[in-house]
């Protein structure tokens, strides 16, 4: 929903990084999404495409999105299952007692530089 | 032919705002202001809750509001009404202020002679939440017509709330609204979130609502400029 605004902001923090390891062009930015975060990796690719025409240090730079997989875990059996899949009711014990172990993630993992 | 190295970041994408919150927050602390964080979907009454406030709370602290919207200043225009310092804050078609736009709007009140600023965020449920603007403490209204699986639905906003005001309840006979499951759903994602029924338009429940934002901002040492 806000993925032009986390553009900016992957933007804005790696032009502090260019600046700080004397960076001249980036080729490529690698990012980490969980499935269950809020942001649409085909809206990202999107936004991205047109923020990086404005800014010299992107106008290159290749985005790469590497998803993470969402697991729940279930406080009623102990078991952990695919969230996306299932939602909140455990489909092993029908428990609501769930919570997500991981995939609301948003990094920037690592970018390749000249 | 360039030659290429990679540059391990790891990262969150929010790291940078979430440090410039934390930096923000910490600098209102030393000059006692109180900034609240009001948010909530379109609709859900924050204008008129306030107001409301605004009215109930102006002799006792000095009030500033700051309007965050995409566009227009209907907001800021319905708020100036009530004598207090507002200032419209545009976002430019984002759908949620930063640590960054929260500080610029600060400037922007000559805030040395404020107790209280009140951000109304912009109406959304799903992207403020993600966004630490700063605040002392996020309030944020659900209205009755909206539901009371909210909660369930968008976890992250209730779960980042200090304080939950359930709105419009005068017309609670006529939804299938219900009160204690909301309460079950808000505690499940947030135990610590405090749940207060009102009812803007009537003023029900007013006093509970402003009573705790007082306490709030007079317990911590907020306010009490020398």
């Amino acid at each position: 929903m806000h993925e032009l605004g986390v553009v900016f902001h992957i933007m804005d923090s790696l032009e502090k990084v260019a600046v700080e390891n004397e960076v001249t062009g980036i080729s490529r930015v690698v990012l980490e999404l969980g499935e269950v975060s809020t942001v649409i990796e085909s809206y990202l690719h999107n936004c991205w495409q047109w923020a990086a025409k404005k800014r010299e240090l992107f106008s290159e730079a290749e985005l790469v999105v590497e998803t993470i997989p969402a697991r729940t875990y279930c406080e009623g059996c102990g078991q952990t299952y695919a969230t996306v899949e299932h939602g909140k009711i455990c489909p092993c014990c029908h428990s609501p007692d769930t919570w997500l172990l991981q995939g609301n993630e948003f990094n920037i993992k690592e970018i390749e530089v000249y | 032919m360039k030659e290429v190295r990679i540059l391990e970041i790891k990262q969150s994408v929010f790291a940078d705002n979430d440090r410039q919150a934390q930096l923000l927050r910490q600098e209102l602390r030393e000059k006692k202001l109180f900034l609240l964080n009001l948010m909530s979907s379109p609709g859900s009454g924050k204008t008129t809750t306030l107001m409301r406030t605004i009215e109930a709370l102006r002799d006792t602290l000095k009030i500033g509001v700051m309007e965050a919207d995409i566009d227009s200043d209907v907001d800021a225009r319905t708020i100036s009404q009530s004598g207090v310092r507002v200032i419209q804050l545009h976002t430019g078609g984002m759908c949620h202020l930063d640590a960054e736009m929260t500080r610029q709007g600060l400037e922007g009140l000559d805030p040395a002679e404020l107790d209280l600023v009140i951000l109304e965020n912009v109406g959304n449920l799903v992207c403020p939440a993600e966004f630490d603007t700063g605040a002392t403490k996020n309030a944020m209204i659900l209205s009755v017509p909206e539901g009371h699986d909210k909660p369930l639905k968008y976890p992250l906003m209730f779960s980042v709330c200090d304080v939950v005001l359930v709105n419009k309840i005068d017309v609670l006979p006529y939804f299938d609204f219900d009160l204690e499951k909301c309460r079950e759903y808000v505690h499940r994602r947030n135990p610590r979130a405090k749940i207060i029924p009102i009812c803007a338009k009537t003023g029900e429940g007013m006093k509970a609502w402003t009573d705790w934002l007082l306490q709030e901002v007079r317990g911590e040492g907020y306010g009490e400029k020398t």
